[in-house]
């Protein structure tokens, strides 16, 4: 941080705390940087000269005698086209050994995006994966979240699906990563040559926890940068938001707030939707669609972050394991694209949102008929072939690890369906029975 | 002379003023930062010490900065020209707000100034009348919109003069009223209300009787709701509470609807946006935006105008039930309503009641819902406001069961309505909220 000469100094704390320190100021702005010995910190609660400021790496080492420098001026980051294909820490210093970058330095967590502004989202985001393409189709400008159980590959979904995205720009925000997805994600966006349209934001979970808080308005104001500056389809994945979630509640905890459900900080919803909004269909065509993770604990929906984050994102993503066809896949009960109709039989084939719905519904049929299996009832034939279809459907269709265009995957739901059911038994419309229907 | 004060502390949107004078619980002042005024709400007083939510970001706001207290609380502009209106929560008009980002300080007005509308009088010079009487109409659209005696104006006023047929600006004297101490005073065409207070300028709030045909057939046949009644639709998210709203808007029976999207997600907005000015409404044949106002607060704006925004609305529709119509108020969604009232009571420190909510809650929520209603005018005819607004509850919790969430219980005393959309339409994967005969 370069000295400025209205810097101010001080040099006597009068509390410390392990994320916060307090100390007697004047002629504080809200949301202003500071140094403490070094460290970066934030001003997140004046009261009368009091100023108290969230340090983010951690308090470790602060005397009370540290010197406090205020910066006058909240987070910036340097934009340019520099950016690309470079890995950043939270603060948006370089760590991959490459120098700094040269570049307007803009305010980050900027305003929103006049709603009456925007425009429909209205382009699929192809991902190749059928429970997200065919069920759950993405479009851009979308904010959705993966729900997932920690033991869950997302992370490695969430890379097949920005590498095979056809888009301008990624912009990787990890959160408390460890090394090892660190380093898978490096590696990933290495070794598929698209480096260069990749920009990366990771704390891993070496480092100190409220560092995350930087990360995503870091992440946002490049896919900003990009998106309005250049008119870019920009693509920001974050990842995880649970934790990012947990750095507000260490804050608001070492701060005495009042805990709100779930101890998570009253403004949970207010911090997440800010983050969110940022997804954004641009008039002159620049666009920021907001893939995220939360992941959950024990598939627990009804937790205050799930909970807040379903009623701001554009559906949710669910992988689970599925024991009978030993894939993972994009539950296609819990999952929803809120966005989905403005792309099916738009964008793609007409016969689209039929074969999902009949595709769904069979796959429910099936339910009913394990749960009847293993209630020791007998089965109709009706419901062996159910379970038939469920399999084939689950490995062919809902497994991430399936990579096809969206023509591939219709054209592979009438091959299913074809051969355990009648097409009156799927509910589709007879004219795309008529022009579609597989027959042997 | 109005009271000033200086800003002594501040917490994220929650900002502590001292003042020089007196002071109201929710009265406005303008906190001035950088050459910005910020709009804020006095909601607590202690001592010579003023609690303020801001109605905008609060970055770089320091302590010192002036405030100024405008000795009024949180109004809207009602008049000609509301209909077909996009507004944020505190009426600002989206409209004609410059550049693709919402600006920190940036307030327009509601009303287009130099519009000219046809002007019929109503009343006569000699006339004796009171707050709400008619005195002339002009021509909103296809709807008679009335000039009323403003509804502050209290006691009984003789009529001077009214100004002959012809076309006025709504700054225009339309009319000159002469209170009993002999005074002169001229009324225009718009005036102001407080949007907290309920406008009482009728004759009585009689039992509703004629029923509001919703056109969504499974209401009408089942479960109808009536004119001037009140509802609610309880449900997780994604299960179709936001379809079903949108079903009512288009279709439903009434003369006037105000749209308040209270804390909702952008991109369901936009989609009202672009899909009401092309729909015919089934009733007049005219345009459905033609008498369609929407309050738009998404889940990205600050928290307290995301508060005002349903009081924002549910005046809109007082203001024109007064005139004899029938209109209808739908909130999306009252759950992020009162999410905003538990963020601004964990703020302040209040201590928290049921899942953190403030313990007033119940309070709150029934107070409003009362506000809708049939009622019977000062000249013998009749207008209604009937209510629709939206509970979520999680993804699958309690699928049966009554509703349990704290925002959601209030909202089942006063209402008639219970639109339950049960846990089983997700299941099948059919696309949640629709007729199922449109299925298929």
């Amino acid at each position: 941080m370069a000295t400025k000469a209205y810097q101010r100094t001080y040099t006597q704390l009068q509390a410390i705390t392990k994320a916060t320190v307090t100390l007697n100021a004047r002629g504080v702005a809200n949301d202003e940087l500071a140094t403490v010995n070094g460290k970066l910190a934030q001003v997140v609660k004046t009261k009368g000269d009091a100023v108290t400021l969230q340090v983010f790496s951690g308090t470790e080492g602060v005397p009370t005698n540290a010197e406090v420098s205020f910066q006058g001026a909240p987070p910036t980051l340097r934009v340019s086209d520099q950016l690309s294909g470079r890995f950043f820490n939270a603060y948006g210093h370089p760590i991959d050994g490459g120098p700094e970058i040269e570049g307007e330095e803009r305010e980050v967590g900027g305003p929103s995006v006049n709603p009456y502004k925007r425009r429909q989202p209205s382009e699929l985001i192809p991902t190749g994966i059928a429970g997200i393409d065919l069920n759950n189709t993405l479009v851009s400008g979308q904010k959705i979240p993966f729900f997932a159980d920690p033991d869950q590959p997302y992370n490695r979904v969430m890379a097949d699906v920005a590498l095979r995205a056809d888009v301008d720009k990624i912009i990787l925000g990890g959160m408390g990563l460890t090394n090892d997805d660190y380093l898978f994600f490096r590696h990933a966006f290495e070794s598929a040559g698209a480096l260069d349209k990749i920009v990366s934001f990771v704390n891993t979970t070496e480092e100190p926890p409220v560092e995350r808080l930087l990360i995503p308005d870091m992440a946002l104001a490049a896919a900003e940068y990009f998106a309005v500056d250049k008119n870019e389809k920009v693509l920001v994945l974050l990842t995880d938001m649970t934790l990012y979630a947990d750095a507000l509640s260490i804050v608001s905890n070492r701060m005495d707030q009042i805990p709100s459900k779930d101890s998570m900080p009253g403004s949970l919803y207010s911090d997440l939707a800010k983050i969110y909004e940022k997804a954004v269909q641009l008039p002159d065509g620049g666009s920021i669609t907001i893939i995220a993770v939360t992941t959950l604990n024990d598939g627990d929906i009804t937790h205050a972050i799930p909970d807040n984050t379903g009623y701001i994102t554009e559906g949710q993503l669910f992988l689970r394991a599925d024991p009978d066809s030993g894939k993972v896949i994009v539950d296609p009960f819990r999952s929803l694209s809120r966005l989905k109709q403005l792309v099916q039989g738009k964008k793609t084939r007409e016969d689209h949102a039929q074969l999902m719905n009949a595709g769904v519904r069979l796959y429910a049929d099936a339910q009913n008929a394990k749960t009847k299996l293993e209630n020791g009832f007998d089965l109709s034939d009706y419901d062996l072939r159910c379970l038939d279809y469920a399999k084939e459907y689950a490995t062919r269709l809902l497994s991430i690890d399936v990579n096809i265009t969206v023509e591939q995957m219709l054209d592979t739901a009438w091959e299913i369906f074809a051969k355990y059911f009648s097409p009156a038994e799927t509910g589709i419309k007879q004219v795309f029975v008529d022009k579609y229907w597989k027959k042997d | 002379m109005s009271t000033h004060g200086k800003v002594t502390g501040i917490v994220s949107n929650l900002v502590t003023v001292t003042v020089d004078g007196p002071v109201a619980e929710n009265e406005l002042c303008y906190i001035s930062v950088g050459g910005n005024q910020l709009l804020a709400e006095v909601i607590r007083v202690t001592g010579d010490k003023a609690s303020v939510q801001v109605f905008e970001s609060t970055r770089g706001l320091k302590n010192g900065d002036s405030v100024e207290f405008l000795g009024k609380m949180l109004e809207v502009t009602l008049g000609p020209g509301l209909l077909s209106g996009i507004y944020d929560g505190l009426q600002n008009n989206l409209t004609t707000m410059t550049g693709v980002f919402l600006k920190r300080g940036e307030y327009t007005d509601p009303l287009d100034r130099k519009v000219l509308w046809a002007f019929t009088p109503l009343a006569q010079p000699g006339d004796k009348v009171i707050a709400a009487d008619w005195l002339g109409e002009v021509k909103e659209g296809w709807l008679p919109h009335k000039i009323m005696v403003p509804f502050s104006f209290k006691g009984e006023f003789t009529v001077k003069s009214v100004a002959p047929a012809g076309n006025y600006t709504v700054d225009e004297t339309i009319a000159v009223l002469t209170d009993k101490d002999g005074e002169d005073i001229p009324v225009t065409m718009v005036q102001k209300w407080p949007v907290k207070v309920a406008v009482k300028c009728y004759k009585e709030k009689p039992r509703p009787t004629r029923i509001m045909e919703t056109g969504v057939r499974v209401i009408d046949t089942f479960n109808p709701i009536a004119e001037g009644g009140t509802g609610f639709i309880p449900g997780p998210f994604g299960c179709g509470k936001t379809v079903l709203q949108h079903a009512i808007a288009k279709q439903g029976d009434a003369d006037v609807i105000v749209m308040a999207a209270c804390g909702e997600r952008a991109n369901e907005v936009v989609e009202i946006f672009t899909e009401f000015p092309e729909l015919v409404d089934p009733h007049t044949g005219r345009k459905l935006m033609e008498r369609t106002t929407i309050i738009c607060n998404t889940s990205n704006m600050p928290v307290a105008a995301r508060e005002a925004s349903v009081y924002t609305a549910m005046t809109i529709c007082e203001y024109y039930r007064a005139m004899g119509l029938k209109c209808l108020l739908l909130a999306d969604s009252t759950s992020r309503w009162a999410q905003a009232l538990r963020e601004m009571s964990n703020r302040m420190e209040e201590l928290p009641g049921q899942d953190a909510f403030p313990v007033d809650l119940s309070a709150i929520i029934s107070n409003f819902y009362a506000r809708a209603g049939m009622v019977l005018l000062n000249n013998g005819q009749t207008g209604a406001v009937t209510f629709i607004g939206q509970e979520g509850r999680p993804l699958l919790l309690r699928p049966r069961a009554e509703p349990r969430r704290p925002e959601a219980l209030p909202g089942r005393q006063p209402d008639r309505l219970l639109l339950q959309i049960p846990r089983v339409s997700r299941d099948p994967g059919i696309p949640a909220g629709k007729d199922p005969e449109e299925l298929g």
